[in-house]
């Protein structure tokens, strides 16, 4: 008995992507060897809970009927499916009246299925009946890599273009799972072209959404009033460009979150709108990340370490990477700089590359001039060599011009450190 | 490409492992540069798979449908689609440093790990150079713990230094014999005491085979050790109590080990040369001596190392003694 049209909509070809024991995802799926106009199902019968086993996919569904000559890649574009999944009602109607069901374990069936004869292989076809059937592996239902899918689906393929990392977007099921049922003409294009709008470069494209994959669940008009946020803040096109490409999740944050976070280093930093402003342009890591370790490090400045507010000011303008620097790392290096080589604060504060340096270089150059004897950091005395040139230059020419040793003898005194 | 690597990657190399790191963040290090580089190399050329594409036949009518093969390219080896090549190498560390100390530190890459344990079955002696402070005593025995004594060293002399030295060198070569386990009556343990090769082939507590003074300026001082089976806490122990000996205390402010084994500081790389290409040519270099010393260190000990332990030296000296006898009945 062909399957009438109304019992089609009963029939889904939703496929199970990656989540191996997410039993709400499980659906079954009905594979047999397509024939014309009945495309495959593939079963698989899940032993899990029979209540969820009916899952729409709807949006899995391609109405293009496979089979016809052009097609073949299109329709399979749309989801892993190699047998086209598709249930025009009518075609279904004139197709077979009885469904071959493959030789799978399936047991499973819908009630109405039972009532439908079974295919048998036996039966003679026709020679273009029988190029028209499709015998491709089946997709697996699950998996926990896209590389399974990505031959047959046109969007993940773009993406690969693009330059999209899916090994580092496999990780998140969630994500991928999105990726997997997202049109990439309809969707995804979108907001490609927005970002476009934003100033991203079609190669950063590619690294952007790596990183931040879930900006395909935000609405294209939130994104758009942040935008228009930050322009209303005198933040310039090329300066939103900049703090999209190098703090991607910028965007997903909400209007009131980003004019919390402004407001809060413009009150704590007690800078000028416009020093606050190049501040989060240099660092927009800053408004994405937590305000916790900020509070702490200027408190560990002012407290711990001994700096006044303006040389604290000062510093940050320099080098906005220190309010999030770690606790232990700054403790560290100030300890060594200021008690072992004797450097004072307003020193300090000239040259806050310091802080941005491994403890290790500062300590092994220290005690390799100091073995030399030409550890001077006295700006007032004659051989004075700055805190900057000690720990911003590269070792061949830190011993040619400053130690004026040969990079042997460093290697050699490293080995009696 | 990457196989050519990763085949170079096996065996033992040395690393100068620096003050204030510890082992395991060194070994990680040297793990993730190893995979920096093996994961630059160029990828594999795209594969490519054959579909099948159903279409009209070449002037024909249109109901006329074929398959026609194709070959498209496919992504499934592509490097954004699979991740990095490699992900993982096992990296083994020889006879560790703790986070104080530092020199020479024997790592071993992939198959190499193998010859770690042959490395520390071969019981071979290191050197070390302790720096001591006399004056100060704290509770670790380094120079920045707690401070828990201060005294005057001023009647301490080179001389009274050299003799507690030689005493500390006379008491371990007593127990380099005892723990050696060997009946000095046999052919066999004279003829290895002739040539030095005494020493426990198994567990035993710290034992120094040689020890003397470098360098003496009071307060500072510097010993080489030779020894075995040590750890650098007993070390600095050891400049602790050679400090009680002199009547005043001291501190040990640095240990360096400057040989292990057969590896020595000038083969060691320093932090600066912890990548793939400099780690392949260490490796390549020492892999002679490596097998060189193996194959001696581990011959002749073989009839020593089949006796139990201490506790059993009186079974022992029967099979010992006639082993002996045929060892030296074949020679």
């Amino acid at each position: 008995m062909a399957l009438s049209a109304q019992q089609i909509p009963r029939w889904f070809n939703s496929v199970k992507l990656r989540s191996l024991i997410n039993a709400a995802q499980l659906t079954k799926r009905f594979t047999r060897p397509a024939r014309t106009l009945l495309h495959g199902f593939s079963a698989q019968p899940q032993i899990s809970s029979d209540s969820c086993f009916l899952q729409w996919g709807f949006k899995t569904y391609r109405t293009s009927s496979l089979w016809n000559s052009s097609q073949s890649t299109s329709s399979s574009s749309q989801e892993n499916n190699s047998a086209q999944s598709s249930l025009l009602p009518s075609m279904n109607e004139q197709s077979q009246k009885t469904q071959n069901i493959s030789s799978f374990d399936s047991e499973l069936f819908l009630e109405e299925l039972d009532e439908l004869p079974p295919l048998s292989p036996m039966q003679p076809i026709s020679e273009e009946e029988a190029i028209q059937i499709i015998a491709d592996p089946p997709l697996p239902p699950a998996s926990f890599t896209l590389r399974d899918y990505v031959d047959h689906s046109e969007t993940l393929q773009k993406l690969v273009l693009l330059g999209v990392d899916l090994s580092k977007i496999e990780k998140h099921p969630e994500a991928a799972n999105l990726l997997l049922r997202l049109d990439f003409e309809k969707d995804i294009k979108q907001m490609l072209l927005f970002l476009k709008d934003v100033g991203i470069e079609d190669n950063q494209l590619g690294a952007f959404l790596t990183k931040n994959h879930a900006i395909f669940s935000e609405d294209l008009e939130n994104l758009k009033t942040r935008v228009a946020y930050l322009h209303s803040k005198n933040f310039s096109k090329a300066d939103v460009a900049q703090m999209v490409r190098k703090a991607p999740f910028l965007l997903n944050f909400s209007v009131e979150r980003l004019d919390n976070r402004l407001g809060f280093f413009q009150k704590e930093l007690e800078l000028s709108v416009k020093k606050t402003r190049d501040l989060v342009v240099r660092l927009p890591r800053l408004l994405t990340g937590s305000l916790e370790p900020v509070k702490e490090n200027m408190k560990v400045y002012r407290l711990e370490l001994g700096f006044k507010h303006n040389e604290i000011q000062h510093m940050i303008t320099r080098i906005p990477k220190m309010l999030t620097a770690n606790k232990m790392k700054l403790t560290e290096t100030f300890d060594f700089v200021h008690n072992v080589m004797s450097i004072p604060h307003h020193i300090i504060v000239k040259f806050p590359q310091v802080f941005n340096t491994r403890l290790f270089k500062v300590r092994e150059r220290h005690l390799f001039l100091t073995y030399l004897g030409r550890a001077q950091y006295d700006p007032a005395k004659p051989n004075y060599i700055s805190l900057d040139k000690l720990v911003s230059i590269p070792d061949e020419i830190f011993c040619e011009e400053i130690a004026k040793a040969s990079v042997q003898d460093f290697e050699k005194f490293l080995k009696t450190l | 490409m990457g196989s050519a690597g990763l085949s170079r990657l096996h065996g033992l190399f040395a690393v100068y492992k620096p003050p204030g790191l510890k082992w395991k963040h060194l070994r990680d290090t040297v793990e993730l540069q190893l995979l920096k580089g093996l994961n630059a190399r160029k990828p594999p050329a795209p594969k490519q798979r054959v579909r099948f594409l159903l279409g009209p036949m070449e002037g024909s009518e249109e109901k006329e449908l074929t398959l026609t093969a194709t070959s498209v390219p496919s992504f499934i080896n592509h490097p954004l689609v699979c991740g990095p090549a490699f992900t993982h190498l096992k990296v083994g560390v020889g006879h560790r440093l703790d986070a104080q100390a530092s020199g020479v530190l024997v790592l071993g890459v992939g198959h190499g790990c193998r010859l770690l344990t042959d490395m520390y079955n071969a019981h071979l002696t290191k050197d070390y150079t302790v720096r001591g402070l006399l004056g100060k005593a704290t509770d670790d025995f380094h120079e920045d713990g707690r401070l828990v004594e201060k005294t005057t060293y001023d009647h301490v002399t080179r001389e009274k230094l050299d003799r507690i030295l030689a005493v500390i060198q006379g008491s371990h070569q007593k127990s380099l014999v005892m723990y050696s386990n060997l009946d000095l009556k046999t052919q066999e343990a004279y003829e290895m005491a002739v040539r030095g090769l005494i020493r426990p082939m198994n567990k035993s507590p710290m034992l120094i085979t040689g020890i003397r003074c470098l360098y003496f300026a009071p307060p500072e001082f510097l010993l080489e050790v030779q020894c075995m089976h040590e750890t650098q806490k007993e070390l600095r122990k050891l400049v602790h109590e050679i400090g009680l000996e002199l009547k005043t205390t001291a501190v040990c402010s640095q240990v360096r080990r400057t040989r292990d084994g057969f590896f020595t500081l000038d083969s060691a790389l320093l932090r600066t040369q912890w990548d793939l290409t400099n780690i392949q040519d260490a490796i390549r270099a020492a892999a002679p001596h490596v097998a060189a010393e193996l194959e001696k260190s581990l011959s002749p000990g073989l009839d020593t190392k089949q006796l139990p332990s201490p506790g059993w030296s009186w079974d022992s000296q029967g099979p010992s003694s006639t082993l002996g006898l045929e060892r030296g009945a074949g020679q």
